[in-house]
């Protein structure tokens, strides 16, 4: 059907405004890389490695303990949030009555729109005091590893819950008539037929761990040190970036953006394979 | 059996624990927030760094922030939504390109698009640690989940509408603006609720963008403190600031509710709504 004048000037208006939204990411990227060049130029990629410390001002850029503490605590609370998020969507799609999976659903869904520094700040005031008295100081890589966990689950419960819900009833039907147990119809055919959709959940939350900020600094301690035990204080990649950018300046600054710039790397590898698996779920 | 039987103790377990954990979070804060809580809270300035005083400053902050972000994101936001469902065929290349930049920007860390508006708003084009700044940062974060929602409204408006409409001669920009968008504008409202609701969520992408200051703020050039930077500063680099922070908190939360609610009571009007007239 060809277009009239008048919609054939809002085509080009309208193609304007998306053309913008899509240059956004560029924009993001070049001035990521734009302001992380002087570093990037002078200084080879293994010094973030290999270099003895993290002093930027005198020109040391050793990364590995912020990027171990960030490493960490993301697989720390993956492994918590994992089988808990799970186990949360198996709960109010297979055990609980309909009342009550409905009030469980409600509380997930608020608990996903929490913002990060209400539960850094109750981390702060309440779960790292208990820690310290389990073992100083209380602000650790432990305390952000459970902080952490409560601001992914919901993600991992959600997705989860979504791809349980996509499962076939003729499955389950199926599965019922053969005479499994709940478990057994649960773990052998639910889960299975779930399985991109969760995998996809838990990289969405792999990535929401990785680039989350306000509520590990808050709870983590923020020393730079490589983390040996649970109760040690530990700064990850993005706290480093939020304490540090406040003074820093020259190269100290770029250093910041080069981290900057592996995390949206990383996280748009996760957020791509989380991609790639929901569209396999949908070609099923 | 035995094993079902287990894993049936197993999942229950984990929903108890995972509802007794986060009931103490609620109550913790409601117990804590509760009692500084007033109409003088919501109208004072904050004194003694926030330790006593209110956060009226910090309200209008907040309030001027979004609403950069908003008026910014939400034409740019309707106007692509408007393009990837009405003008460019699902599969073109620039729908799908534009889809995936889209995509790739949903999963951008805050703290990255921080950097990015220091570097590009603050910086580059010399707006400075401004609530403009910090406005049109937000801007760019919640621009993929308005367009997401915007979308998804208007796929969801009947096909007959756009055959009617074609069939008595309209142009589509007149269908649009006469059949498409009103029918879709509770949707669109949702969105743009949820949207409100992540901005204001937002913290590490404003530190760096519209900054610290917790003074009223005379015009949009000036920095303010968001509530969330609030929370935050009270609670990390302000001693005794605990209560203040236990009752900003709660009013971030509460704002939250209020504006999940209205997103959430918007979709199912608007579902009923579509039920009843198609």
């Amino acid at each position: 059907m060809s277009l009239s004048r008048a919609d054939k000037q809002l085509a080009a208006l309208l193609r304007g405004c998306a053309l913008l939204s899509a240059a956004i990411v560029l924009l993001i990227l070049l001035f990521l890389v734009k302001e992380s060049w002087p570093v990037l130029r002078h200084v080879a990629l293994t010094r973030f490695v290999t270099d003895t410390s993290w002093h930027p001002v005198d020109g040391l850029y050793k990364l590995t303990p912020m990027l171990s503490a960030t490493l960490y605590s993301t697989l720390g609370a993956l492994l918590l949030a994992t089988p808990l998020g799970i186990a949360s969507a198996l709960f109010s799609r297979y055990y609980a009555p309909p009342f009550l999976a409905g009030c469980y659903r409600r509380l997930i869904e608020l608990l996903a729109g929490i913002p990060s520094v209400v539960y850094g700040f109750w981390g702060l005031t309440t779960l790292a005091p208990l820690i310290g008295r389990l073992h100083p100081p209380g602000v650790s890589l432990l305390t952000g590893i459970l902080v952490l966990t409560l601001m992914i689950l919901p993600t991992v419960a959600l997705t989860a819950d979504a791809a349980l819900a996509a499962v076939p009833v003729a499955y389950l039907r199926g599965a019922a008539a053969l005479g499994l147990s709940r478990w057994g119809l649960i773990s052998g055919v639910a889960l299975p037929a779930a399985r991109s959709g969760i995998t996809a959940g838990i990289m969405l939350a792999a990535g929401r761990a990785i680039g989350e900020t306000m509520a590990v600094l808050m709870v983590a301690g923020n020393v730079v040190q490589q983390p040996h035990s649970l109760f040690d204080s530990v700064r990850t990649l993005t706290a480093n970036i939020a304490l540090e950018m406040a003074y820093a300046t020259g190269d100290h600054r770029a250093a910041l953006f080069v981290s900057g710039l592996a995390l949206m790397s990383t996280v748009l590898v996760l957020v791509g394979t989380a991609e790639v698996l929901s569209r396999e779920r949908h070609h099923d | 059996m035995t094993k079902n039987a287990l894993a049936t103790g197993l999942i229950w377990l984990s929903a108890i624990l995972v509802s007794g954990v986060f009931v103490w979070l609620l109550s913790d804060i409601l117990i804590h927030g509760l009692p500084r809580l007033s109409w003088m809270f919501f109208a004072e300035a904050p004194k003694n760094a926030g330790r006593s005083g209110g956060i009226g400053p910090i309200i209008v902050s907040t309030v001027l922030i979004l609403l950069v972000a908003m008026v910014t994101a939400a034409p740019i936001g309707l106007a692509t939504a408007v393009l990837l469902s009405e003008f460019a065929r699902y599969d073109s290349v620039f729908g799908r390109l534009v889809r995936r930049s889209l995509d790739v920007l949903a999963g951008v860390p805050s703290i990255v698009f921080g950097l990015f508006g220091n570097a590009f708003f603050c910086i580059y084009l010399g707006l400075g640690f401004s609530i403009l700044s910090g406005g049109l940062t937000l801007a760019c974060m919640v621009l993929p989940i308005l367009i997401r929602t915007a979308e998804e409204g208007l796929q969801a408006t009947p096909n007959d509408y756009r055959l009617a409409a074609a069939a008595l001669g309209m142009s589509r920009s007149a269908a649009l603006v006469h059949l498409l968008l009103p029918s879709a504008a509770p949707a669109l409202v949702a969105g743009l609720m949820l949207g409100i609701g992540r901005a204001i969520a937002e913290t590490a992408a404003l530190i760096f963008t519209s900054g610290y200051v917790d003074r009223m703020p005379d015009s949009l050039f000036d920095s303010g403190r968001a509530l969330s930077v609030h929370i935050y500063d009270l609670s990390m680099n302000v001693a005794g600031g605990d209560a203040s922070a236990y009752s900003s908190a709660l009013v971030l939360i509460l704002l939250l509710l209020i504006i999940n609610s209205i997103a959430m009571g918007l979709a199912k009007h608007w579902m009923h709504r579509s039920v009843v007239t198609v």
